[in-house]
Order: structure tokens, then sequence, then C-alpha cells
């Protein structure tokens, strides 16, 4: 046996490995055949079918790769003046000092399948009746079928003395309103984590997007100041909008055992009602009527509704809890329209129990896809959305809990048995900050 | 998430490390195997000695495999809180260890054939 050492020359070991590598070559092309393009191409669905998707965001992009992929000749357009797109869940990341702005930037276009038309324009009008779209500018867009994926709008105005401009300095942060602001609320907590004082948190009355995100940041406040040595200087209050901190009740139990665990003060049934910005003061509505709370750091995350063109529409729900906020009037299964047809609602802006999660358009886009090209086919589709959402909840830096859930409050874990939902795990954060993007990013391109 | 359909997982993969990347170390691990393969069919056997050094080239390849996913998950193995978790580390130390071995063995057979 001959004596070498440990050394690696390229130069001598190159010589059977160029045969091999010709081979692999052959194998390579081989799994190509297998991506899904080409698997699906052979049975795409002629139709000269006009789509309208109104809204570029994560469902409407979704959505246009999906139909993009299994129609043949519909004119599928998308309509949506935002020319920046924006990875939502990844503003928690950037508002806890984990990735840079830049994480969560990408553009509009470089998801708009090859095909399908879009104009950068936002949506004005809706007029099912007419069955079409007017945009901003006052042209009408026509359709024989219309996609409604406007996600929700902020509402930092109901919020009286609400500044958004301010956000990032004197301790006002808010997650949710842009890369810029999430970046810049990561600054106003990071002060805080060095000097400690009053963390205010709260969660808006309205239906909400991610409502796990509100009780994230709270996690990681707490984190970051134990990691300075400053918990013990700090107070950290929550205040749920009504008697539970989670709307699955398991969930629920789950947060309050971990926020008492981390000496996090709890109040129910209050919301923001105004902010005194130089002052510091958040005031609370409550049954006892106003409460003032002096803040050193406060995370605002305003009341959410849907988009002016939608709430103006005849699509919203005409009663119950949602008709006030504009929520489309959609059947929570097939996300089809109750008395438009030719009408659906994916994302934020569906009128359903649960779902407004990048992880619910997932499961949702799939379905509505599904029955819009069964009924071009003139076929039933027996699709089905049953409410899945999903919110990775961060618990403190390094680990989380990949709670899954749906419309009946049941858990319903990926990896059941392997990885435990109410169990604060670091493979839950690794699939937070490195499998989450990947995949939605995927499902953009319609490939996950 | 629901459907763990391996194209989906391939896509997901290729989103992460960008395809060429993706491409290179499948053409890697698969010529690497391909290699190891050919090694022991013309050996016929499997020399003890050079697995040993291997191995310790391998123990290496292990905590680095730990080190870059520490490094690009902005987290450690020391955030560690229940089984899977030490199944993950048990996994990429695994992966990164058996591939390295398997590399290291391989190209010193080879080398040590010219
Ligand atoms: C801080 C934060 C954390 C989150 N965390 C998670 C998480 O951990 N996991 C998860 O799954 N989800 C998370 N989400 C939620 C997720 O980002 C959304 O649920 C998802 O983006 C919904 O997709 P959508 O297409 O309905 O809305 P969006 O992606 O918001 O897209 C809506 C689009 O509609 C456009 N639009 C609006 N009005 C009009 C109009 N009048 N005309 C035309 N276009 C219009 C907008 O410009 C936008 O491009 C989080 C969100 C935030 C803000």
């Amino acid at each position: 046996m001959s004596k070498e050492p440990i050394v690696i020359d390229p130069s001598r070991s190159g010589r059977l490995d160029r045969r091999s590598f010709l081979k692999l070559g052959a194998a390579g092309a081989g799994t190509l055949l297998l991506l899904p393009d080409s698997a699906s191409a052979a049975t795409k669905v002629k139709t000269a079918a006009r789509i309208v998707i109104a809204g570029a965001g994560a469902a409407g992009l979704t959505a246009a790769a999906q139909l993009a992929q299994r129609l043949e000749g519909a004119q599928i357009t998308l309509v949506d003046a935002r020319k920046a797109h924006f990875y939502q869940p990844g503003f928690t990341l950037v508002a806890g000092g984990i990735k840079p702005a830049s994480y969560v930037v990408s553009s509009t276009r470089d998801y708009v399948p090859s095909g399908v038309e879009l104009i950068e324009e936002a949506v004005a009008e809706i007029d099912p009746e007419g069955r079409k779209v007017v945009t901003a500018t006052g042209k009408p867009v026509p359709y024989d079928y219309l996609i409604v994926a406007t996600g929700l709008r902020l509402d930092y105005a109901a919020i009286e003395g609400m500044d958004v401009e301010q956000i990032g300095n004197n301790g006002l942060g808010s997650i949710y309103h842009s890369p810029e602001k999430a970046a810049a609320t990561w600054q106003a907590m990071s002060k805080f984590a060095d000097s400690g004082g009053v963390g205010v948190f709260l969660r808006p009355g309205t239906e909400m997007k991610c409502a796990g995100a509100p009780l994230k940041y709270t996690f990681l406040t707490d984190d970051h100041l134990r990691r300075r040595g400053n918990r013990g200087k700090a107070e950290i209050i929550y205040n749920a909008n009504n008697k539970v901190l989670f709307s699955v009740p398991i969930v629920h139990e789950k947060v309050r055992m971990l926020f008492e665990e981390r000496d996090i003060r709890m109040n129910y049934e209050r919301t923001l009602a105004a902010i005194d910005l130089g002052k510091k003061i958040a005031t609370f509505k409550t049954a006892e009527g106003p409460v003032e709370l002096q803040y050193d750091f406060i995370n605002v995350i305003p009341p959410m509704r849907a988009a002016d063109a939608v709430r103006n529409s005849p699509l919203p729900w005409q009663e119950g809890n949602w008709a006030a906020d504009g929520w489309i009037e959609v059947d929570k299964h097939t996300l089809r329209h109750k008395r438009f047809d030719n009408v659906f609602a994916v994302g934020d802006v569906a009128g359903v129990p649960k779902g407004k999660t990048a992880a619910s358009v997932k499961w949702q886009v799939p379905v509505a896809v599904d029955h819009l090209v069964a009924q071009i086919e003139g076929r039933e589709s027996q699709a089905h959305y049953g409410g899945y959402t999903s919110c990775p909840l961060i618990t403190r830096l390094g680990q989380a809990m990949l709670i899954e859930f749906d419309y009946k409050d049941n858990l319903v874990p990926s990896f059941p048995g392997i990885i435990a939902p109410l169990e604060e795990l670091w493979i839950s954060w690794v699939m937070k900050t490195m499998a989450l993007k990947p995949t939605y990013i995927s499902m953009l391109h319609g490939r996950a | 998430m629901k459907e763990l359909d391996p194209l989906v997982f391939w896509a997901v993969f290729q989103e992460m490390l960008g395809a060429p990347l993706l491409w290179l170390m499948l053409v890697v691990i698969l010529a690497g195997t391909a290699a190891f393969f050919a090694l022991l069919l013309k050996e016929r056997r499997i020399d003890s000695r050079r697995l040993v050094r291997a191995e310790f080239v391998g123990v290496a390849g292990g905590c680095l495999a730990l080190v870059l996913m520490a490094k690009v998950s902005s987290s450690g193995f020391t955030d560690a809180g229940g089984p899977a978790d030490w199944f993950l580390i048990a996994l990429v130390f695994g992966l990164g260890l058996a591939g390295t071995t398997i590399l290291i063995y391989t190209l010193l057979g080879w080398r040590s054939r010219v």
C-alpha cells in the first residue's frame, strides 16, 4: 500500500473523470425533462378567455403563473401600479436586525410569466356587472374572468396622531409599513434594547395579515434586551385586541405560557386609538374607557382593510363582520365569489375566516385556478381549500414554532412526528430563515 | 408544506443555491459517487488506512458543514431545542462527514493508482 500524504492534486486526478462527467451530463439532461414546465405542456386547455388579475403581489403573480401553465391562448392581464415586489414575511427579519432591507425587495417584472401582460396602473374601479375593471387613468379593461388579489391596505390614518414619516424616530416602530420602515424600526428597537424602558406591543382590532407577526416581534425585542443584559431595565407590555393572543386556542395558551415565562405583561381587549409621538403616549380604547400608556418603544400595527377600489365595488360582504372593511364575499372552500360566478378572490383580500398569509396563498391559488379552468372547460372542479394558514412563530433569535392550522382551529403540521408545532425549535427557525423565501419565490414562478 | 413533491424540493433548492451552484453540487456528488464505485470495483476492497485518513478530513468537512449552516441561517446549533434539532445537527454533520470522506478516499485512491 502506498503511503501518501493527504494532498489533493487536481492535475493528477483528471483522468477518469472526463468519461463519467460526460455520462453525468446525459443524466442531467434527462432530469431536465422531468421539470414541471414541459410535463404540464401536454395537458394545456385551449381558450380565448380574457382573464384579468387585479393586484400583482404574492397571490396575483402566483395565479398568473399557474394560469399561464394551464391555459393556451388565454389573454391574461395583471394590473398593479407597484413596480417593486416585497417579500413581506421577511419584514420581521429585517425589523429584528437579522436581514438587511435588500433581502425583501425585488421587482414585480421578474415574476411576470411570458405571455402575460402587466398594466402598471392601480385598479380604480371594479364593475362586475359590466365585466370590466377601470384603471387609475380611466382605461377600461374588460374581462371574462376576474381574480382579485389586491391584498390589503394599512390604515395608519385611523390612528389619531400617527405619522408614518416618523417611523424610526423617537421610539416609534412599525414593521408592517415597508422594507425601509422595517429597517428604521430595527434602529429604534436596537436603541431600546440598549437603554431599556417601557416597550409597548399590540395588534389591530381588524382582520390582519400574519397574525403571528406582532407576537414574533415582541419575542424578538425581549431576546435582544436579554442578550444585551438589559431585560431587567425594561418592561414589555403586549396589548391584544380581544380576549386571546392568537385565534387558535391551543396556540393562544402556548403563547400565554411563554409570555408569562418571559415576564411579558398581557392586556386584553385593547386597541390603539391615538398616539402622541412627541410625548410618547399611546392611547388605547378599552371597555372601561381610554387608557394611556407611556412608552419608550412601540411597534404600531395599524387596522387593515381591503383596498378602496374593492371596498367601493359590489364585491365585498354586504353584511356581517367583514362588510365594513370590504373583504370580498367568496365561498371559503372554493374562493369563488358568491354572487358573481366569474369572479374569484385570493390572498389577503378574500373574506374568509383564516388565511391571510403567504403560506395560505400557496394553497388558495391552485384551488381558485382549478375552479376557473374547470369553468372554461365546462367541468366541475373538486378542488377544496380547508383554510390552511401558517406562521413560523419566532420565539427568540434562533428558535421558532412552526404553527400551521386550518378553518377548524386544528393544527395541521407538515412534518407530523418530526417537527412539533408547539415546541420552540431551531429547525423551525432554519426553515423560516433559509427555506421560506426560496419556497415563496418558487411559488411566484408557479413551481411550488 | 403538504405535498412533498421532489420537483418542489428541486425548485426550492435551485432558488436557494442558484442553478449553477446546484448543478455543480449535483455533478460533484454524482461524479464522486461514480468514481468511488469505480475505485471499489477496481480494487475489490476497502483500504482501511486510506479510509482512516479520509475520515480525519471528513470530520473537518462535517464541522465545516455545520459552520456554513449556522452562517446562512443566522443562528447556531447552540439554539437546538428538541429532538428534531439534534437530528438536523446530526444530519448536517453526517452529510458533511460522509461526503468529504468519500471524496477524499476516492481522490487518494485514484491518485495512488495513476
Ligand atoms: C410584517 C409581515 C410579516 C408577515 N409574515 C408572514 C409569515 O411569516 N408567513 C406568511 O406566510 N405570511 C406572512 N406575511 C403575510 C404575507 O406577506 C401576505 O399574506 C401575502 O403577501 C398576501 O399576498 P397578497 O397577494 O394577497 O397581497 P400582497 O402580496 O400584499 O399583494 C397585493 C398587491 O396588490 C396591489 N394592489 C393594491 N391595491 C391595488 C389596486 N387598487 N389596484 C391594483 N393593484 C393593487 C399591491 O400593489 C400589491 O402588489 C407577513 C406580512 C407582513 C407585512
